[in-house]
């Protein structure tokens, strides 16, 4: 830490930046949660591809979404397995 | 076959128009042949920035609609060798062009030019839509404020799911004095929060309004201001070259290195 930090530290102010960053994070992770129906599908359906390689995937009853968890985004995917593939 | 680049950023004037100008410019000083399209319709720009507002005839709808060939639209820049605009149109809105027609007419430029650049218009509606429909790559501008940043992240989410990869940032108005107060974020700052690569980092600079004003673009100048070194060097990288980035940071007088040694404006 250098001079000018310390004493910036010692009369309790962040530096205007350090503030900016910390709410951009924050921010980001809101809107970053917070993707399009349309995004949600697309990933969905890439997941269900990889997947169905190795096991057989009800797609009705399979759930995709986004949330947020204590500060970090969260990707759940619930996905229902009919059978799963014998060649593995 | 040429490559077709949109310039976008989301929030509007963080310089996607003046970044347009100075690569176009840039560019044909190399030798390259270049077109600049301006998709933002309605808001007609570029064609001022660069100094070319009086030799309008037909637009970008013009094309489109097929009233003109494109080659007939094509404004002619005639302080460089290969350097042509394609003008937005002034009086129609952005509905008047479809992403298809965007992405025939950047199929057809890309035969002939060695780059096209589309400047995009702010927003994530149909103008943005239209603009990125015919690129293969994205430069993405933001100047260092949280609200262009998180705009930026934004746009960079949109171009990967319309499936744009490879897309990088510029960091446009840079106030390296700020930076080293510690009240801007500095270039590793956004880097780390948008992670994406990195194209340049232009300075803030009253130049580029002074070259504005004249119809002019920074980039014009050999030897001369600091952004238009920059562009020089992001023109270079765009072709591939690897560039060392400016060091904005450099403490060249007597004053500013005492400062370092005891800690402040380090
Ligand atoms: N690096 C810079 N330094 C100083 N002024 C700049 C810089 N970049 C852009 N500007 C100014 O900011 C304004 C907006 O730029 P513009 O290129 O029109 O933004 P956009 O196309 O993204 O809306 C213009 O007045 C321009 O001259
Ligand atoms: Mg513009």
């Amino acid at each position: 830490m250098n001079l000018k930090a310390l004493l910036k530290a010692l009369m309790g102010k962040q530096d205007s930046k350090d503030v900016a960053k910390e709410r951009l994070r924050l921010v980001l992770v809101h809107d970053r949660a917070s993707v399009s129906p349309e995004f949600l599908d697309i990933i969905k359906e890439e997941i269900i591809r990889v997947i169905s390689k190795y096991m057989e995937i009800d797609e009705g009853n399979t759930v995709i979404q986004m949330h947020r968890n204590e500060g970090t985004a969260v990707l759940e995917a619930n996905l229902a397995v009919k059978a799963i593939r014998r060649t593995f | 076959m040429g490559e077709v680049i949109v310039i976008t950023s989301g929030k509007g004037g963080v310089g996607k128009t003046t970044t347009a100008a100075n690569l176009g410019v840039g560019m044909a000083l190399l030798n390259k042949k270049v077109v600049l399209i301006d998709a933002d319709i309605g808001l007609r720009n570029l064609d001022v920035v660069m100094g070319l507002e009086n030799r309008i005839v037909y637009d970008l709808v013009d094309v489109v609609e097929g009233r003109c060939r494109t080659r007939q639209a094509l404004i002619r820049d005639k302080r460089y060798e290969n350097l042509y605009l394609l003008p937005a149109a002034q009086t129609r809105d952005k509905n008047a062009v479809s992403p298809e027609q965007m992405r025939k007419l950047c199929e057809e430029l890309k035969e002939e030019f060695d780059y096209v650049f589309v400047d995009c218009p702010a927003g994530i509606e149909q103008g943005f839509r239209n603009a990125i429909a015919g690129a293969d790559k994205a430069i993405i501008v933001t100047t260092p404020e949280v609200s262009a940043v998180r705009d930026a992240d934004r746009i960079i989410g949109l171009l990967e799911a319309a499936g744009l990869r490879g897309s990088r940032l510029l960091i446009n108005r840079l106030r390296p004095e700020m930076v080293k107060r510690g009240d801007m974020l500095d270039i590793d700052d956004i880097l780390e929060i948008l992670a994406i690569d990195l194209i340049g980092v232009v300075p803030d600079d009253e130049k580029i309004i002074i070259s504005t004003n004249r119809g002019e673009p920074v980039a014009a100048q050999e030897n001369g201001s600091l952004s238009g070194r920059a562009y020089r060097n992001i023109v270079r990288r765009i072709m591939g070259e690897e560039v060392p980035f400016l060091n904005f940071y450099q403490n060249r007088s007597l004053l500013g290195r005492l400062k370092k040694l005891i800690g402040f404006g380090g």
